[in-house]
């Protein structure tokens, strides 16, 4: 379901993944680097990405993570979920970080490299360059 | 969701900048759960205390609302980086132990009960049935709503502590009566804490909001708690409900071939150099527990025992720290392994724990091997 959690208007390449991210643990706060070796973005930085995912898992401190990377300017521009969960909600709500939830279809239809602009008022927040 | 007038304002920020704070975040919290509205709760349980896992940006975001936040309701803590009473032991460096007690301090000053523990439905009295709670800790919210009868969203440290301040949560499902629509049957003969933690890893990756679970036996505190740390950690479940469910759930076995794609997943070492035991912090029941396996065996390395400050007290009372001294552990309160800033790849390859919660962020985080083993095999390996 589309929905706008934090609002905001930002362009950017997508960096996609298909796992769930789990904030707590598998993202470096420094380098804004993926750590998990089972994760799909393993070495992948998230820095200044839109990232699309299908959400936030684990622990509840992911948000401080969120909040963290925000403040060491290693965090994404903006984030893209298909199903919203508190720990990104939260997160991106205290660091302004934009976040919306999208349809499953429309989740599918967006890959990896793509140059999007994101603008949460606009009734079609996604346009593709 | 709708705001009265009051909370309104707040969002405005015409109360100041704490609440509009609050406030944004639990706006947020709604949408992201599809509440109506904000409801009062009793309870608060805050994350985001260890200073490993919040950093430099969280320390100094907590001293600086610490000079006008002030929480409205009761609100406990989860565990820090360390024990004090035996921090010198560890080689942690100054910056850690001073940025640590700086946080200790925020929270003190906005009136937290500095509890340092992840198990809050062990050591405070339960609030009676249905009572709304807000419980960062991943393990205590689906503890709380699948075995204490109250009501808790999966809060994010930020949503619990908006929370505190307000004395208000959005009204999501969980909050309600939440109608899972998958039941998770378990096929698993003889399961041990190990297992049931396995159960909960698989759980929280296939459930959304919450899950059915059939074919459960009787299961002790141990082996609860293992199966809420579980699916606390993999997933954004927050709630079991016991019970082949609805016909029209989907079913799907937990059997012995999921169960090792998480054991493969997790486990990662063949020994481990340490043992770690709670993860979720251990009760006094385990630590007597324990202490009554153990029968005079001593370990033949290092064992780190996690479990809160109230209950290392009480374990003093009764004997048992000496007991488990005599064996060779170390027992450390206020801190947790998850997490944990004692345990470092420079000096640790591995670490043996029945933890699956414990096993994904020594693994991931610490950077560490894992060792997975229920606690009777470890005994049994592990001691003379």
């Amino acid at each position: 379901m589309k929905k706008t959690l934090v609002s905001g208007k930002v362009c950017g390449i997508v960096l996609k993944s298909n796992n769930p991210i789990n904030f707590l643990g598998t993202v470096d706060k420094k380098t804004g680097i993926i750590t998990d070796k089972n994760h799909d973005l393993f070495d992948k930085s998230i820095k200044d990405t839109i990232l699309v995912f299908p959400s936030g898992v684990g622990s509840s401190v992911g948000a401080y993570t969120i909040y963290s990377i925000k403040s060491n300017n290693t965090a994404p521009l903006a984030m893209i979920c298909q199903k919203a969960d508190l720990t990104v909600a939260t997160g991106c709500a205290l660091s302004n970080i934009p976040l919306i939830t999208i349809s499953d279809e429309e989740f599918s239809s967006i890959e990896n490299g793509m140059n999007i602009s994101l603008d949460t008022d606009s009734p079609n927040p996604i346009q593709y360059q | 969701m709708e705001l009265t007038k009051d909370e309104y304002s707040a969002l405005k920020g015409e109360q100041g900048e704490i609440l509009q704070m609050a406030y944004r975040i639990l706006v947020a919290t709604g949408e992201a759960t599809d509440a109506e509205k904000l409801v009062p709760i009793e309870w608060a349980h805050l994350s985001g205390v260890n200073y490993n896992t919040i950093g430099d940006a969280g320390e100094e975001f907590l001293s600086s609302i610490s000079k006008n936040a002030r929480v409205k309701i009761k609100t406990t803590l989860n565990p820090m980086g360390f024990d004090i009473d035996n921090v010198s032991n560890y080689g942690l460096d100054e910056n850690f132990i001073s940025k640590q007690l700086s946080i200790r301090n925020s929270y003190e000053t906005m009136g937290v009960t500095p509890s340092f523990s992840c198990i809050p439905y062990e050591i405070f009295d339960i609030p009676k049935n249905g009572t709304q709670v807000a419980f960062a800790e991943s393990n205590a919210a689906i503890h709380a709503n699948s075995y204490d009868n109250l009501k808790t969203n999966k809060e994010s440290a930020f949503s619990a502590l908006a929370s505190a301040i307000t004395g208000k949560s959005p009204f999501s499902s969980l909050r309600k009566e939440d109608t899972p629509n998958i039941t998770i049957r378990m096929k698993v003969k003889n399961p041990d804490e190990l297992v049931y933690g396995m159960l909960g890893f698989f759980a929280g990756k296939v459930g959304a909001t919450s899950v059915n679970i059939s074919g459960l036996g009787g299961m002790d505190n141990r082996e609860s708690k293992a199966m809420c740390g579980g699916m606390g950690t993999s997933g954004t479940c927050a709630k079991f409900l016991f019970g082949e469910g609805d016909s029209d759930c989907e079913k799907i076995d937990f059997d012995e071939k999921e169960m090792q794609n998480v054991h493969d997943e997790l486990n990662t070492a063949e020994t481990g150099d340490l043992i770690t035991l709670g993860s979720p912090q251990l009760g006094l029941e385990e630590i007597s527990d324990l202490t009554s396996k153990l029968k005079g065996r001593s370990f033949k390395k290092r064992c780190m025992i996690f479990c809160p400050r109230t209950v290392k007290e009480q374990a003093r009372k009764i004997g048992y720290t000496n007991e488990l001294e005599r064996a060779g552990c170390e027992i450390l309160s206020d801190c947790c392994t998850c997490l944990s800033p004692l345990i470092n790849k420079d000096n640790v390859d591995a670490v043996t724990t029945n933890s699956i919660k414990g096993a994904f962020y020594l693994k991931n985080s610490n950077g560490v091997g894992v060792n997975l083993k229920p606690l009777l095999q470890i005994i049994e390996d592990e001691t003379r």
